[in-house]
């Protein structure tokens, strides 16, 4: 396996001031070439917390992370921006552009100073329009574009990108049932054919368990239990997430139910 | 940009020069003093009409007014624009967010609170009119940095435009107070200044004027990249490699000297600012800073050139520019709040 995003001894939360606030620690995480991993964990647990760390969004209030082996604090905000590429829920401003100026905007770690693409740079955004499949709207602004398909041009930018992980936060969380299946799927794809470490948060949790090679698992011991989605839904740890006593994990639906 | 709308960005930078080259030739021809137009190219070419007058008239006046309206129309546009992409905010501009107001301040307290010999901005010595300048880009920074703070605290860009509002009556305020220690001269020229003129800037100081907008504009250019990345918004511009707190603190800085050189030399401007940048979107139909910077420096210095020969056309003496600046304004910004839903960088 190529371990591409490391922790050691990771701890996130947050400073309130000088008030440090840990969420979760002692994380020893890794993420592989190729592999599809779902982070799921209930609501405040610190799902977005320790996506934010491992983006560089916000600082680890312990531990460190690495990226292909280097530390990330001795990487610059450029260097970064080549290894991970983001899908947030954030609003976008976006709506005035066309569907291929914004996965042309996945360019710019790659682009000199003003911002200019080459022949080599307009092929790799074709090329990612093509793979999710939005290639039909290309021309379309970002703003004419379904939840799912406004999702999918995200998910475009961040293979123009070219960067070998990408980490998702909830990408299918505004989405309808046949789009989150299709945007799973293409994930799945992404991962298995092209070799991408993919990482991502989701409510969705028969789906995810379907198609993901691993779970990174919040337990309420606050830490995070990782192993083969296989594995883990066989075994007793899947009950360990929520902390209500009214839910229990079903393995034969793979999905929550009431006890 | 690519087929029809690389199209459309040429048809409308060509018809943006187009009116450009228009508006300077009837600025050229129009005034209270009627001068033929054989003449006004006599003295454009370098002779002499015959007439002393007439040469003093389009050589010390009109042609610095044409260049002063045409720089501080694409200064105030880019403003507007850097502002309203800095802050994700469509309803942002210099004036809106107290900026000019800052600016005025600065102005305020150089011509009033140092008394009427400091004075005036037209004419008067050197030293002068740098002091008003140096004025007007503290005030203008001091706002800025005001709204820095803000806007890290609420989050909310409605809240984000009560604050420049609110810090626009706080100056006047101030300005107020200060008149009522003033000299009378002093708030004669603070009065005059206040209703905005393009008349301002003479050929001595037009060097400094001009040398600091073009400046600001070329750094704006330069600016292209990490604006389209903060269309984004902070988290993903910073995945695509933009020091988003280096990026917004450069374009505030430019915003704030563009600003504060064209209120130190034209007075507060209001409307300009918030009102070109999409007037630059809705024509090419697109919010991509590489076809929307130079379009919108076109459209600002149109729209200044419009406002400027209006200004003179009557019959009546000058009108001040800031009575027609709303006029054009308001209408555009009731049409982009009434059809938001539709126009597409809203969505």
């Amino acid at each position: 396996m190529n371990a591409i995003l490391t922790t050691h001894d990771l701890a996130v939360g947050y400073m309130h001031g000088k008030q440090v606030t840990t969420l979760l620690q002692g994380l020893n995480l890794t993420l592989n070439a190729g592999e599809l991993v779902a982070l799921l964990g209930q609501n405040g647990a610190g799902k977005s917390t320790l996506l934010r760390a491992l983006t560089c969004a916000a600082r680890p209030v312990g531990g460190s992370i690495a990226l292909k082996g280097k530390d990330v604090t001795e990487m610059s905000q450029h260097e970064r921006s080549r290894i991970i590429g983001l899908v947030s829920t954030e609003r976008i401003m976006a709506g005035a552009l066309t569907v291929r100026e914004l996965v042309g905007l996945g360019r710019q770690p790659h682009t000199g100073f003003l911002g200019r693409m080459s022949s080599h740079d307009r092929e790799i955004v074709e090329a990612a329009l093509h793979d999710v499949g939005i290639a039909g709207k290309a021309d379309n602004y970002v703003s004419e574009l379904s939840d799912g398909e406004r999702q999918k041009a995200m998910i475009a930018k961040a293979l123009a990108q070219e960067t070998p992980v990408i980490v998702l936060d909830e990408p299918t969380a505004f989405l309808d049932a046949a789009s989150r299946i299709e945007t799973m799927n293409l994930l799945a794809t992404l991962a298995h054919d092209r070799g991408k470490a993919i990482l991502l948060t989701t409510h969705d949790i028969s789906r995810s368990l379907l198609l993901t090679d691993a779970l990174w698992l919040i337990t309420k011991e606050r830490t995070v239990v990782t192993g083969p989605t296989k594995e883990m839904v066989a075994s007793s740890v899947m009950n360990e997430v929520f902390t209500s006593q009214a839910v229990r994990f079903n393995p034969a639906t793979c999905d929550y139910e009431s006890c | 940009m690519n087929g029809g709308r690389s199209h459309r960005f040429t048809i409308v930078t060509v018809a943006l020069v187009a009116v450009l080259l228009l508006l300077v030739v009837l600025n050229l021809l129009c005034g209270s003093v009627d001068i033929e137009s054989s003449a006004v190219w006599k003295i454009l070419t370098g002779g002499s009409s015959g007439n002393q007058a007439w040469d003093t008239i389009i050589m010390q006046s009109r042609v610095p007014m044409i260049i002063t309206a045409l720089l501080a129309g694409a200064a105030l546009a880019i403003s507007g624009l850097l502002l309203q992409t800095t802050f994700n905010n469509p309803l942002a501009g210099p004036s809106i967010l107290g900026v000019s107001s800052g600016a005025g301040l600065g102005v305020a307290v150089i011509m009033l609170a140092l008394g009427g010999n400091v004075g005036s901005v037209f004419g008067a010595s050197v030293g002068s009119y740098i002091a008003t300048l140096l004025g007007a880009f503290a005030g203008a920074a001091l706002v800025l940095v005001i709204l820095i703070v803000f806007s890290s605290i609420v989050r909310s860009s409605t809240m984000l435009l009560i604050v420049g509002i609110l810090v626009s009556y706080l100056t006047s305020s101030v300005v107020q107070l200060l008149n009522s220690v003033a000299t009378e001269e002093g708030v004669h020229n603070y009065v005059s200044w206040g209703f905005g003129t393009f008349s301002g800037v003479s050929l001595d100081q037009m060097p400094v004027y001009a040398t600091l907008i073009v400046a600001g504009l070329v750094a704006s250019v330069l600016m292209v990249k990490p604006l389209n990345a903060l269309l984004l918004g902070t988290r993903y511009a910073e995945n695509l490699g933009i020091n988003t707190h280096r990026t917004r603190s450069l374009l505030l800085l430019i915003t704030g000297v563009l600003t504060a050189v064209v209120t130190a030399f034209c007075g507060p401007i209001g409307f300009l600012g918030l009102v070109v940048p999409h007037i630059a979107r809705l024509t090419l139909g697109t919010s991509n800073h590489s076809a929307l910077m130079p379009v919108t420096m076109l459209a600002g210095a149109d729209v200044a050139l419009l406002c400027t020969w209006v200004s003179v056309a009557g019959k009546y003496g000058v009108i001040p520019i800031n009575a027609i600046t709303p006029i054009i304004g308001v209408p555009i910004i009731i049409y982009i709040i009434l059809n938001r839903r539709k126009i597409q960088y809203f969505n």
